[in-house]
């Protein structure tokens, strides 16, 4: 596809996770803290599993963390995606792990333990997601 | 092999089976596939559909239990159930069926499932874009943390812990590669099978291309097929009058964990483990009393090879990071400690997802299997969070 034509799909906004969304396309990371027991949460609930409250708030995020996992997804595809689809799981200094990709990087570097660092990539409809990218050594 | 571990241990058999042929384009609806296993399994049972006052199948399945009963003509359900999710959750029909038959809520209950995984309107594995929350196979996703992110198929989800599995213990390729050819050896003898004649070598399986690098090559997927299974489960006594050797099931457990999200599992600790089997085995072995040196031969779900082998770990058969040893050493065989999925498995004979692994425990205790095992005695069936252990009585 061209480099200009944006076909990312645009995360699915619900009542639970719109805050997350809406600061992703602000360029900022954050994630969902109890109000109550101060655990740090991701993906977000509505209620706090550890403690029971619903009471959150939201935590601004370093954007630092490691790659826990990977997987560069080669096949079936999907037209909104170039392949192969550099799919990782983060770890995120603040003891919680996002679904995401790794950008700015050739496959061959991407390794399990690398340190990585967030940035943005537009979707399709106007918004943005958060993706990494190798943390400057 | 007699401890209770819970009121319905052993309470309730399965006496039919029933298959359609497995095929890649079955040219008939979801619901009629389902209609001619049932049949089948009633007659195998020597039961009819006057007999069944019980449906139970996975939420996943397309076949509804009202267009079921207006189409083989059941007389009156008295209890149906689903078991949430996809193959997840596959096995759970039968500890529903026990559960259903022991206490008297049901007297003859039918599991069925019914898929068109590769001529359907969308094929099974297909990478789709979907835009509810957890709409992907019948919940078994969080799709909403993985669409933006081209994480869409099964073997993607289970790819990011089949990764972390080969870091964490050296797992390599080729120790994916013999458990594929361990079941495509099973597969190559069974005529029912999409494999039926066709083994592969390791070489085989490191020149197919990639679905997921590093773990996951073409040959350590199952398949995508059309075709239905049904089975027939009843009362032990019941059972005693009926014409097949009845199958007991003499335990049945479910483990959903904490964080766990079936397929897109990526919240526990480590990745490197199978939880939910480690769960599951807890509740099968330890809370009914049967040990693991019982088992005479096990039905593991081999959706792809790396969470295949993860789960043998996971159910303790051999230790953390063993199960490319055990592997190798060709303990999946019919010599070996454990022969499993003898049918050829999902990878090699096809992928009714999940639920030809119980019909092919059913046919090992029966004495009717193409690989046969030497008179078993218990068999169990396994797909992750859901579980039995089927005996010969």
């Amino acid at each position: 596809m061209a480099d200009d034509v944006v076909s990312r799909p645009d995360p699915t906004i619900t009542e639970d996770n719109e805050f997350f969304w809406e600061a992703a396309t602000g360029h900022r990371l954050v994630a969902q803290r109890c109000s109550d027991c101060g655990v740090v949460r991701h993906p977000p609930r509505p209620m706090c599993p550890h403690c029971g409250s619903l009471a959150t708030e939201v935590t601004e995020l370093s954007g630092r963390g490691s790659v826990y996992s990977y997987a560069l997804l080669h096949h079936p595809q999907n037209p909104a995606f170039e392949y192969p689809v550099r799919a990782a799981l983060v770890d995120l200094e603040e003891g919680i792990r996002m679904v995401t990709n790794l950008v700015g990087m050739e496959t061959a570097e991407i390794e399990i333990g690398m340190m990585v660092t967030v940035t943005f990539v537009p979707t399709a409809g106007g918004n943005a997601v958060p993706v990494f990218e190798a943390a400057p050594r | 092999m007699t401890s209770p571990g819970a009121a319905f241990a052993g309470k309730a058999a399965i006496v039919g089976i029933g298959a359609t042929e497995l095929s890649r384009a079955a040219g008939r609806s979801e619901l009629r596939l389902a209609c001619e296993s049932i049949t089948a399994a009633l007659a195998d049972a020597g039961l009819g559909p006057s007999d069944v006052d019980g449906l139970v199948s996975y939420t996943i399945d397309p076949v509804s239990e009202t267009e079921l009963v207006r189409s083989v003509g059941f007389a009156e359900i008295a209890f149906s159930s689903r078991v949430p999710y996809g193959g997840g959750g596959s096995m759970g029909v039968l500890l529903h069926a026990a559960a259903a038959v022991a206490s008297g809520a049901a007297d003859v209950v039918v599991a069925y499932r019914a898929i068109k995984a590769r001529s359907g309107p969308v094929r099974f594995g297909a990478a789709q874009i979907r835009t509810g929350q957890n709409d992907v196979h019948s919940g078994t996703t969080s799709s909403q943390w993985c669409t933006p992110f081209g994480v869409l198929t099964p073997a993607s989800w289970m790819g990011l812990n089949g990764t972390r599995y080969m870091h964490t213990y050296g797992v390599t390729s080729e120790d994916f590669g013999r458990a594929a050819v361990q079941l495509r050896d099973y597969a190559s003898t069974n005529p029912a099978a999409w494999g039926f004649g066709r083994p592969i070598t390791l070489a085989d399986h490191q020149a197919s291309r990639w679905i997921v690098e590093p773990c996951i090559r073409l040959l350590d997927c199952c398949q995508q097929t059309d075709g239905s299974v049904a089975l027939v489960i009843t009362g032990t006594d019941r059972a005693r009058d009926l014409p097949r050797r009845p199958a007991v099931i003499a335990a049945a457990a479910g483990a959903g964990l904490f964080e766990q999200e079936i397929a897109t599992d990526f919240y526990r600790p480590d990745l490197a483990v199978m939880d939910g089997s480690v769960a599951l085995a807890a509740q099968l072995f330890d809370r009914f009393g049967i040990r693991r040196e019982d088992i005479d031969a096990a039905m593991i779900y081999d959706a792809f090879t790396p969470v295949f082998m993860m789960q043998i770990e996971g159910l303790g058969f051999c230790g953390p990071g063993e199960a490319k040893d055990f592997v190798a050493e060709g303990n999946l065989a019919l010599n070996g400690q454990l022969p499993c999925n003898t049918n050829g498995g999902l990878i090699g004979e096809g992928y009714i997802h999940g639920l030809n692994l119980a019909v092919e425990a059913t046919r090992q205790i029966r004495g009717t299997a193409v690989n046969q095992v030497e008179r078993p005695e218990a068999v169990l069936v396994t797909s992750s969070r859901t579980g039995a252990v089927l005996t010969a009585g």
